[in-house]
């Protein structure tokens, strides 16, 4: 699904990304660890198309083709979904509105019809029960105001609204406590088929524990140092990221 | 012969053919002298500073229309609101079209100021109202009370809830070249009644045109008027929009500015208070680009104490627009407990694009609350990033936010119609087939 090959990309000039190797196939669920500065977002924004950041060296290739060169709709239409660390406050759009507007763009781009208002408002319903997200939530504006953990269900519930073929999971379970966390994990693994792929990016091991990885990779100063099962995030979460620089 | 020259020779020919009674004739007389020793505001002028009129009074206007046109519904149905049943005074390149309009003068007046100013049964009203409240310093109103002789005329009666809202319509054809209208509108609401107004004025053409519109509105004790303003001319269409506002106790009077079209767009919007426990809401929208100018100088007059004036503008600007904000404020000393409110907010789309805006408080009470606050910024980079993950493409993204950066304006119209059209008009200025709605 997602091929990258010694994958360089820079922000502003800066190198941050210097090699990166990682191949992810329909069904897994990889995690990408590393400590703070690693290059863990930098990769994120790039596979989700980020203008200011430029691949330098190396190619990015999503279902066989190469798509360094789509904009990040361009891409969402193909199925790439990055969830925000940082989910941005937009006073003014609903998060019904919103989550309209982006399906209806989404399928524009796909070629498809707009989705009908009672199928989108069954879908809505279902979704946001998933969550825990009660209606009266959908019609405070985006984001403005929420707490953590509603910030980060709503991004998952703009996921399971969006079925994408690969989700990218920034920093998901920052500034989550640990109910939250369930809820997020449970919609994340109730989202999970063999037909699309996840990509959890986290500093600690904990969300780990309730979406459990195929693979665990570690990321230090824009290279994948270390792979490995889901062990290897025990071991990090025991040993820490000093470990594996000594070990370089 | 200058512009200033052409108005006043034109003026003196207009006058010796219709008769009119003395004491309107006396007041026109004074206006005309007025502008002919002001002549039209310059740079200079602090109030002008922004606002360059040097192309507009070098265009050789005409203030008589030489033909008229007759128009069909189709040719203007997409300016007239009418999925809302409405009173419709609709004028065409200055002139009354019956055809077009809706009046009555059942239980109210909703008729014709050319009617009220030659009938003996209005001509207390007129004596009362008519250029009590507008600004007869200013050049532009004094050039608009020698000459309007036409325009809206609405008087509700005490206790009164005008079920309809009122259009306020004026179309020009462009049968005429270089056509100036100078409409006047006389609102009176006595007490306790409430009404809603749309004013509108339209080219049908690229043909230039220049508005020199006058509104006066009287708002009596506990009136309540809501007011838009819908201003989305063709690209060759200027306008200067003077509204005067006189308001008496637990009255309310609210406008809302919609400015999207249009070369030159000069609103001058003012309140005077003359008791105590008035409200006074101005809100707008700006929406430019090319090499569109819009400029709001707003004024409210707090004279007696416990009222509120809330203002709250929102610009964006595109390509070489410019915009100015002025919003004076002044507080009289015996208005204790004002509270005063005014924001304006900008986004610059392009570096060309320039906002001029200035809070201007004049306060000389000394128990008061004035709050104000301006804000130029650009649309968040990061928040457009977040739009196109999410499958919004850059343009519709860029929508989108500038759609929520002026969405609280809209919040407050009140006649759904309105925000139906002003939506569309967004999405239509932005380029994007997007059904906003709230």
């Amino acid at each position: 699904m997602l091929s990258i090959d010694n994958l360089h990309a820079q922000v502003e000039g800066k190198g941050i990304l210097k090699g990166i190797n990682l191949d992810i196939k329909p069904g897994e669920v990889h995690a990408i660890m590393g400590p703070n500065g690693s290059g863990k977002s930098t990769l994120s924004t790039v596979i989700a198309g980020h203008e200011d950041y430029e691949v330098t060296k190396g190619s990015l290739l999503y279902q066989g083709a190469d798509i360094s060169d789509l904009s990040a709709d361009e891409r969402a239409h193909l199925g790439i979904f990055l969830s925000f660390q940082y989910p941005i406050e937009i006073p003014g759009v609903t998060v019904t509105n919103f989550i309209k507007t982006a399906i209806n763009e989404t399928r524009k781009g796909q070629g498809l019809e707009e989705m009908p208002a009672n199928v989108m408002l069954k879908k809505i319903k279902e979704k946001a029960k998933l969550l825990s997200i009660d209606t009266q939530f959908l019609s405070r504006s985006l984001n403005e105001g929420f707490s953590g953990g509603e910030k980060k269900r709503n991004e998952i519930f703009q996921m399971a609204m969006l079925e994408p073929k690969l989700a990218i999971l920034d920093e998901t379970d920052s500034g989550l406590d640990i109910d939250a966390m369930r809820i997020v994990a449970n919609g994340v693994n109730s989202l999970r088929n063999q037909n699309n792929a996840i990509l959890v990016i986290t500093h600690y091991q904990r969300l780990l524990d309730y979406i459990v990885p195929d693979f665990v990779h570690v990321l230090h100063e824009g290279k994948i140092v270390k792979s490995g099962g889901k062990e290897l995030a025990l071991e990090l979460e025991e040993k820490g990221y000093d470990w594996i620089k000594q070990a370089i | 012969m200058d512009l200033q020259e052409k108005l006043v020779a034109s003026y003196m020919a207009q006058t010796s053919a219709t008769a009119e009674p003395s004491g309107l004739a006396k007041i026109r007389s004074a206006a005309i002298e007025t502008f002919e020793q002001q002549g039209f505001p310059t740079k200079k002028m602090e109030e002008w500073k922004y606002t360059p009129l040097n192309k507009l009074v070098k265009t050789d206007y005409t203030v008589f229309p030489k033909k008229s046109k007759n128009l069909t519904l189709d040719e203007v149905q997409n300016y007239i609101l009418h999925d809302v049943d409405t009173f419709k005074i609709v004028f065409v390149d200055g002139v009354y079209s019956s055809f077009l309009s809706e009046t009555t003068h059942e239980g109210m007046d909703v008729c014709l100021l050319s009617a009220a100013l030659s009938q003996a049964k209005y001509r207390k009203v007129i004596e009362k109202y008519f250029d009590t409240v507008a600004d007869s310093e200013d050049s532009f109103t004094a050039l608009n009370t020698a000459f309007g002789r036409e325009g809206a005329f609405v008087h509700i009666p005490k206790k009164k809830r005008v079920e309809k809202p009122i259009q306020i319509i004026h179309f020009s054809t462009g049968v005429n070249q270089n056509l100036m209208l100078q409409p006047r509108n006389l609102i009176v609401v006595e007490a306790q009644s409430e009404v809603q107004i749309i004013e509108r004025h339209q080219s049908l053409t690229d043909t230039p045109v220049l508005t020199n519109v006058v509104t006066e509105i009287f708002t009596h004790k506990g009136a309540q008027v809501d007011y838009y303003k819908i201003q989305n001319d063709h690209e060759e269409a200027s306008l200067v929009d003077s509204t005067y506002i006189h308001q008496e106790k637990h009255s309310h009077a609210k406008v809302h500015t919609f400015s999207f079209g249009g070369q030159f767009i000069r609103n001058n919007l003012h309140f005077y208070h003359k008791d105590q426990a008035i409200q006074s809401t101005m809100k707008g929208i700006t929406l430019v680009e090319g090499k569109q100018l819009v400029d709001h100088h707003t004024l409210v007059h707090h004279a007696h104490p416990n009222s509120e004036s809330h203002q709250e503008y929102k610009g964006i600007y595109n390509g070489q627009s410019t915009g100015v904000f002025n919003g004076k404020i002044v507080v009289e000393q015996e208005a204790q407990k004002t509270n005063a409110f005014q924001q304006n907010n900008n986004i610059l789309m392009s570096d060309k694009a320039t906002i001029n805006t200035k809070p201007q408080l004049e306060i000389f009470a000394d128990d008061v609350r004035c709050s104000h606050g301006c804000t130029i910024g650009q649309l968040d980079e990061t928040a457009l990033f977040y739009l196109q993950t999410r499958g919004i493409p850059k343009k519709e993204a860029r929508a989108l936010l500038t759609y929520a950066f002026a969405n609280n304006v809209l919040a407050s119209v009140n006649i759904p119609a309105v925000k139906t059209r002003i939506n569309a008009l967004i999405a239509k200025k932005l380029g994007v087939n997007l059904g906003f709605n709230l």
